[in-house]
């Protein structure tokens, strides 16, 4: 296969950018989109020009560290990752753009990489049970409805690659932050938590300059590991309930 | 300089027990006065940062990723084994401890192994307690599966992604301590070097990937939880980021590197698709347990998927069942990789000729085709996407790839490698799994290490040291290390020569898979030597790194990683020469039974190999660890 690439390059976070044009003459359908860049970039450095930057690491669809805006959306054509996107899905000389995540809360940092930091934040803010290690029960003093288990798990798979927030014209992180907050406030061990939790990780999404949801899907759609809107609908509940009975109030009830 | 294993008297089942005790106490309120640096976050890291921050530490945790989720612990699939024992088949600490050391093939210490078992337990409830979903029956209680060669239902396991499940929980207890502010978190910042001074680690340097800037840590011990070297390969089943650079780095300032040669090759992985290849997926060991694994009897080359189907049973070779009937498809992984080599290698292999089928045909008929979606939907969603074929209408092609080290730098029992104050926990370390690892004992040992050893052994070490025994960064060994690592990194810009950091990177991984790969001898591993030894001549006058050390730059990052790599794989095979029997992983064509199995020589070889790093280019020293066997008989493994 034969295509051109338009790659978007951009020296550091403070430089202007451009998109570069290169043709790609030596792309076998089997590769992957991420080894696709790999072959370019040799033959990059092999003619004195630096290669281009990128994230990734797992190339096996887990890690959350590929990105790529890909003609027009986050991972390419299909709803995957870019490192499981085969090059079987483009066709021979076709144009493919490049860019990186475009999201203020998402910087550039060189080329195609991005700074997703934000999202560290955002779970240090609450995504998380407060159990130190050791002290706890048995792990089957715990029942949980398998139909519970599962929906958690569900929304436990997401891989924070940021897609989501790429995929939205408001660049909101609903679909991201409503994964963690559905996965705990399903289960029993995440009750005690609940409504703080939810406070204060979309406390943190704000804080972070991540835009609201309006509710397109678009988030939804471009998912590679199908995490559900209805996470979003249950962090709404999840929050507006918070808010009606905050946890300040309740944590100084008793006593006097 | 003598081993010290450490390993406590008394028997078997109180030799954790007593020296828990034993150990050493840090007074609470003086915790906070000792700083302790940890490199990696995946499970042991993540989980040992987390830990010492609870207990009151300032701890500093770095990753070279850009977030300490991206570990790669996350791509573990299949499960974690501990002896919980709540399917009521007959499964006991004594029975996991058993099993782990039979199938390290007898080159691992026992008590460490007793250890692991023993705390297997409690790593379950931790991360139920964390909130991680594990897979649950109906009744609402925890569902369990056999895996990877046992005979019991041990495995604990979240769909195919427990790795990313288990990582997930450890990364939520990290981020608890850093919001409390006892962990400061370093995201893309590389450990490039160790600082030692008057014997005891001291500190590192590491290098900011994204300003390049080179900047020193002290603390008062530095636990390095940095994974495996599986990359030496170049393709393995590893991150692409996946490195042995900290580990190096740690060798090269003193600590000993055990048993390098130790590599597992795992059976069951996507096969090579082309040159272009940059690295290898794994599809989970659980296959195994409803997919039979054959060949058809005559050599057919090219034989695809959909041409098999039509194959009737009679020419079939279902060879793993044919020669193991006990253990069928569920022999370890060193057993099945060899067997898959051995039959590809008699010309009958299927595809390319470098893979075997995996056939779940009669796995649906039995349980339909939702039952075997509902296991293993995401692995064959992932094979459909890689391969482009449809699993569910044809039997998946494997071929064993790359995936583990057992090797890893020689610690004693308590995770001390032969620096004092310088510790290496999970895949980084040699400790637990002898020559082979058992499926389901990389997530175990992992946590083990950072929730439940180094917890405890760490206090030890410090309450002995005290915590006016620490060296700031303006001590000249800082200085004279961050000079090193500079003049390191504008070497490797310097030398602007005519290949790519991975056309080498390709070359040491093709020396290593020939020679040093699934079956090993003499002639081979010393053309390998000279090989590598050639290699890491040009690499350093023909390396082409372009852009400059003030930025981010993704080839002097891998060039810095590769060079050690080079240096490694010298002395994996250094290490395979030294050990001319074969055991687990390690195979050597000079050692096996009249039936072409690993024949171990116990009476030479029953110890841990620990080397000594001498200087650049000079052959390294070997030491040995015995190692004793109390409680099992050493046996040949058997699985037929």
């Amino acid at each position: 296969m034969k295509i051109t690439l338009k790659v978007w390059r951009q020296k550091d976070t403070n430089s202007k950018g451009a998109f570069k044009t290169y043709q790609h003459d030596h792309v076998s359908p089997d590769m992957s989109f991420l080894e696709m860049i790999d072959v370019l970039n040799e033959e990059l450095t092999h003619k004195g020009e630096e290669p281009i930057a990128f994230d990734h690491d797992c190339r096996e669809g887990i890690c959350g560290m590929c990105s790529l805006y890909i003609n027009g959306r986050p991972h390419g054509p299909l709803q995957t990752t870019t490192c499981q996107l085969h090059m079987r899905s483009f066709t021979d000389g076709q144009t493919i753009t490049v860019e990186p995540w475009r999201a203020s809360a998402f910087p550039v940092v060189k080329d195609l990489v991005v700074d997703r930091t934000a999202f560290d934040r955002i779970q240090q803010a609450g995504g998380y049970i407060n159990v130190n290690t050791g002290g706890v029960p048995d792990a089957n003093v715990i029942p949980i409805a398998k139909k519970i288990a599962d929906e958690a798990f569900d929304a436990a798979t997401c891989i924070g690659c940021g897609a989501c927030v790429a995929a939205c014209k408001n660049a909101s992180a609903m679909l991201f932050v409503s994964a963690k907050v559905s996965q705990f406030a399903l289960l029993p061990q995440g009750q005690v938590e609940r409504k703080e939790r939810a406070e204060k990780m979309v406390a943190q999404m704000d804080a972070e300059g991540f835009g609201s949801c309006t509710n397109t899907y678009a988030c939804e759609a471009e998912c590679p590991k199908g995490i559900k809107v209805t996470n979003i609908a249950r962090m709404n509940r999840e929050y507006f309930t918070a808010m009606l009975s905050s946890y300040q109030i309740e944590t100084k009830g008793g006593g006097d | 300089m003598k081993l010290e294993s450490k390993i406590p008297e008394g028997p078997l089942a109180e030799k954790w027990t007593k020296h828990k005790f034993n150990l050493k106490l840090v007074n609470p309120a003086n915790k906070r006065k000792y700083d302790v640096i940890v490199v990696g976050t995946g499970l042991a890291g993540a989980s040992a940062a987390a830990s010492l921050g609870e207990l009151g530490y300032n701890v500093k945790a770095f990753c070279f990723q850009d977030s300490p989720r991206r570990a790669h612990s996350i791509a573990a699939q299949g499960g974690i084994n501990a002896a919980k024992n709540y399917q009521n088949d007959g499964d006991s600490v004594y029975r996991l401890f058993y099993d782990t050391i039979k199938g390290g093939d007898y080159r691992a210490r026992e008590a460490n192994v007793y250890r692991l078992a023993e705390v297997s337990v409690d790593i379950i409830d931790q991360c139920v307690a964390q909130g991680v979903p594990f897979a649950r029956e109906y009744g609402g209680l925890l569902a369990n599966r056999s895996f990877g060669g046992a005979q019991v239902s041990r495995t604990f396991y979240a769909r195919g992604q427990t790795g990313q499940q288990l990582l997930l929980g450890a990364y939520s207890a990290l981020n608890r301590q850093i919001a409390n502010g006892k962990v400061k978190m370093y995201n893309r910042t590389e450990m490039l070097d160790v600082v030692v001074v008057d014997g005891k680690a001291r500190g590192i340097i590491t290098r900011d990937l994204i300003t390049g800037k080179i900047e020193a840590h002290s603390a008062h011990a530095v636990l390095l939880c940095t994974g495996g070297y599986g990359n030496v390969f170049y393709l393995s089943t590893n991150a692409k980021g996946s490195n042995v650079t900290a580990a190096w780095r740690a060798h090269k300032k003193g600590a000993f590197f055990g048993n390098p040669c130790f590599t597992q090759i795992h059976p069951t992985c996507i096969p090579v698709s082309g040159t272009h290849q940059s690295k290898l997926t794994l599809m989970s060991e659980s296959l195994r347990n409803d997919g039979r694994v054959w060949v058809p009897k005559k050599a057919m080359p090219g034989l695809k998927s959909q041409e098999a189907m039509k194959l009737p049973e009679s020419e079939r070779d279902y060879f793993l069942e044919r020669k193991y009937p006990s253990f069928g498809n569920l022999v370890p992984r060193d057993v099945a990789s060899r067997n898959a080599k051995q039959v590809c290698d008699e010309g009958r292999g299927v595809g390319s000729g470098l893979a075997v089928f995996l056939d779940f045909t009669d796995a649906i008929k039995r349980d339909g085709e939702d039952t075997i979606r509902a296991k293993y939907g995401n692995l064959f969603d992932m094979y459909a996407q890689i391969t482009g074929e449809n699993p569910y209408k044809g039997p998946m092609m494997i071929y064993p790839a790359v995936h583990y080290t057992m090797g890893g730098l020689w610690v004693d029992y308590n995770l001390m490698t032969t620096v004092p104050g310088l510790y290496a926990l999970g895949e980084a370390n040699f400790s637990d799994h002898g020559a082979n690892r058992l499926g389901a004992s990389a997530l175990m040992q992992g946590l083990a290490d950072g929730y439940f050893v180094i917890p405890y052994t760490i206090g030890d070490y410090l309450a002995t040291i005290g915590w006016n025994d620490k060296v700031g960064t303006d001590h000249p060994a800082f200085k004279e290390a961050m000079d090193g690592v500079n003049e390191r990194v504008t070497k490797l810009l310097n030398i602007k020569g005519k290949k790519t950091v991975d056309e080498f990177h390709r070359e040491l991984g093709h020396a290593m898979w020939e020679y040093c790969g699934m079956a090993r001898n003499e002639e081979g591993l010393k053309k390998a030597k000279k090989i590598i030894q050639d290699l890491k001549a040009e690499f350093w006058t023909n390396v082409n790194v372009l852009g400059g050390a003030s930025e981010l730059n993704q080839e002097l990052e891998k060039a810095g990683r590769v060079a050690d790599f080079i240096e490694l794989g010298e002395l994996m095979v250094d290490d395979a020469l030294n050990r001319s029997e074969s055991c687990g992983g390690h195979f050597r064509e000079e050692s096996q039974t009249p039936e072409g199995e690993a024949m171990r020589k116990d009476d030479e070889f029953t110890y841990a190999a620990a080397w000594e790093y001498k200087g650049d280019n000079q052959q390294e020293a070997l030491h040995k660890e015995e190692l004793k066997f109390e409680n099992v008989k050493l046996t040949q493994r058997s699985y037929k």
